[in-house]
């Protein structure tokens, strides 16, 4: 079955006597375990997409299951429920709280699932160790850098064990070297069976992930599966700068 | 969740350290003059309730009245209307009264060894005592036989014995009154200044029938005549119908038509206090709506700094939105973070404000009392100015739409 199913989604704004359909019926469906690129220019749809994917937003048209279930319809609460237990947000920005240890900024999810202060602690901690942080549990964000932030935010992503991960330009902020070793952790986590919808405009980051959807002025236009780049393997031909933990 | 909460905005009350105290100083303030205020005026309250306390409760005092003689009007006391007669009667005939003591009053000076003072001079009977709830501290007051026999006795005010005899003990001491040796036989207990300032313990009492012998000469007109008589009333009567009956009674006895004006004077003292109680009263509202104008002012403060708080971390809200806050959640932050802010500027404040009531009592000399009811309301006030202002930015962070508050810059 698949994880994520849309089915004709459509999102028009009302921006006075205008109407912007800025999405014109999208159908997709990703099954369990790909790892899939969103590409687009900036006006394709991609960003509505991925709002509509990330349940932050409500389509005006179509049909969304998530996991199963039909999400389109649901409530402003109802959806906060869902993206808490079913989706992982990376951004480019990060958005980690400031003045926060990474181990609370990563147990943040837990916090409004009800969980107990214990299992959140103990969840974090595993998380923070998979993406290689362990050590740096007590740093602030603004102690730690871009590169390590990005994995912080990914261990946030990853502690609800979500459906799916969503990365909205996961490496838009780092330098190349960087942004491979980000890749690099994103594929190994594919590879343990994560679903993973990243959204990029750059083509070279595209190549990392196994299926690509194009965008263009709110429609879906191509949608082909790719034989992927190993981030591991690009790595290996980049000159060593920092400390690099994968 | 609203321990959580509290956590979260502590944390971020202490990000900002000087916005925090400078937030908090609104509140501190408004709460600390609502304290100190409320307690000056509940001190003022106090006073004056002493004072009638002292004064006697329930007591009419009968003046003599203006003499109008011939069209001739002289002023009040001019003419000794009132009698010792008058009292017995109005003790007699008037059931609401439970005593009435006839008194005259005059000035004289006095003289101990090398020391002397000028003070009044009050010839009394053995019912003054307890027409004016004075009680003797040391010795023993005016008795039966004191007035019968026109001894020369006299009792000491506190202040009088005080410029008389400094720390000495004056009992059976002689002093002397217009040069007439008296024997002191007792000391009165405080009384302290009455309603108009006036120190009551600066007096003499002494035998009503000696003070008209030997100190303030006998009215040429009628030998039993007195200045004033002091008439306490029965607890529980009403102090009007008892007033009107000894007006009735005292007409009557002074044989007055219908058309003429009263010879003599009804003074109801405690309704002249009770005046002064509800003025207090008022001052002590109207010093708590001026206190109360800062603590609003206090809470507005807030209410700024929580809309500015709001839109500096609306991506923080996105975020949390994004990962599962619902809206009652961030509506939960942001009001328990206004909440704390104004409930600790409103523990700081109590503290200040108890302080600021010591310190004014402890400067100024004034009496303050500070009611636990005013602290309470106060903390109280301060809690409901947090929610109050804290609601609306609240609302607002609740209401951002995390797509937009996640994008914002």
């Amino acid at each position: 079955m698949a994880i994520i199913a849309t089915e004709d989604l459509g999102k028009d704004y009302h921006l006075g006597p205008h109407t912007v359909h800025a999405l014109r019926g999208v159908s997709v469906s990703i099954e369990p375990g790909e790892f899939v690129a969103v590409m687009g220019p900036s006006g394709s749809g991609k960003s509505t997409f991925m709002n509509l994917l990330g349940c932050l937003d409500r389509p005006t048209a179509g049909r969304y299951w998530l996991d199963g279930e039909d999400v389109a319809r649901l409530s402003r609460d109802q959806l906060a429920s869902v993206r808490n237990a079913k989706i992982g947000f990376v951004f480019q920005m990060f958005n980690l709280l400031a003045r926060t240890s990474a181990l609370e900024n990563v147990e943040l999810p837990l916090l409004y699932g009800g969980i107990s202060a214990r299992e959140r602690r103990q969840r974090a901690r595993a998380r923070l160790e998979a993406v290689g942080l362990a050590e740096r549990e007590h740093h602030h964000p603004s102690q730690l850098s871009g590169g390590q932030q990005q994995r912080v935010a990914i261990a946030r992503a990853l502690v609800n064990d979500p459906a799916v991960i969503l990365a909205d330009e996961p490496t838009g902020n780092l330098d190349t070297r960087t942004s491979v070793e980000i890749l690099a952790l994103l594929q190994r986590l594919n590879r343990q069976g994560l679903t993973i919808v990243l959204v990029t405009h750059e083509p070279d980051i595209a190549t990392y992930a196994g299926r690509r959807l194009v965008f263009r002025d709110g429609r879906l236009r191509t949608d082909e599966q790719v034989t992927p780049i190993d981030a591991a393997d690009v790595l290996k031909t980049l000159p060593e700068e920092e400390e690099a933990v994968v | 969740m609203v321990l959580q909460a509290l956590r979260i905005a502590l944390r971020s009350l202490k990000v900002n350290k000087l916005r925090t105290a400078l937030t908090m100083l609104g509140i501190m303030i408004g709460v600390a003059a609502v304290i100190a205020m409320v307690s000056v005026g509940a001190g003022a309250q106090a006073r004056v309730a002493e004072q009638i306390q002292s004064l006697g409760s329930n007591l009419i005092i009968a003046l003599s009245g203006s003499s109008n003689a011939a069209g001739v009007r002289l002023g009040q006391g001019s003419q000794l209307t009132i009698t010792e007669e008058d009292a017995a009667a109005i003790a007699r005939e008037v059931p609401a009264v439970q005593v009435a003591a006839p008194s005259s009053r005059g000035n004289a000076q006095v003289v101990y060894g090398n020391l002397n003072w000028s003070t009044g001079i009050q010839g009394v009977t053995a019912e003054y005592f307890e027409a004016r709830d004075w009680p003797v501290e040391v010795g023993r007051p005016v008795l039966q036989e004191d007035v019968d026999g026109a001894t020369k006795v006299a009792l000491l005010g506190q202040t009088t014995a005080l410029n008389l005899f400094g720390d000495a003990d004056p009992i059976g001491q002689i002093i002397r009154i217009k040069k007439v040796p008296f024997t002191v036989v007792g000391l009165l207990s405080r009384k302290g200044q009455n309603s108009w300032g006036q120190d009551q313990d600066d007096v003499i009492l002494v035998p009503l029938s000696t003070a008209k012998k030997k100190v303030l000469g006998v009215s040429q007109a009628n030998a039993r005549s007195v200045g004033s008589i002091s008439i306490k009333v029965r607890a529980g009567e009403d102090m009007t119908d008892a007033e009107a009956q000894i007006r009735e009674l005292l007409r009557q006895r002074h044989r007055l038509q219908p058309y003429q004006d009263d010879d003599f004077w009804l003074r109801n003292l405690s309704e002249v206090l009770q005046t002064q109680e509800e003025s207090s009263k008022v001052m002590t509202y109207l010093l708590a709506a001026i206190a109360s104008v800062s603590l609003l002012v206090g809470g507005i403060g807030i209410m700024n700094i929580m809309l500015v708080s709001v839109t500096e971390r609306t991506r923080e809200i996105g975020l949390r939105m994004a990962v599962g806050a619902r809206a009652r959640d961030i509506l939960t932050q942001f009001l328990v973070e206004a909440v704390t802010l104004s409930l600790i500027g409103g523990v700081i404040g109590i503290l200040l404000g108890v302080g600021g009531s010591n310190a004014i009592s402890a400067l100024a000399e004034w009496r303050t009392v500070l009611a636990p009811s005013a602290i309470v309301l106060a903390f109280g006030f301060s809690a409901a100015i947090g929610i109050f202002f804290g609601f609306y930015p609240a609302r607002k962070a609740s209401r951002l739409d995390p797509i937009e508050a996640l994008r914002y810059e």
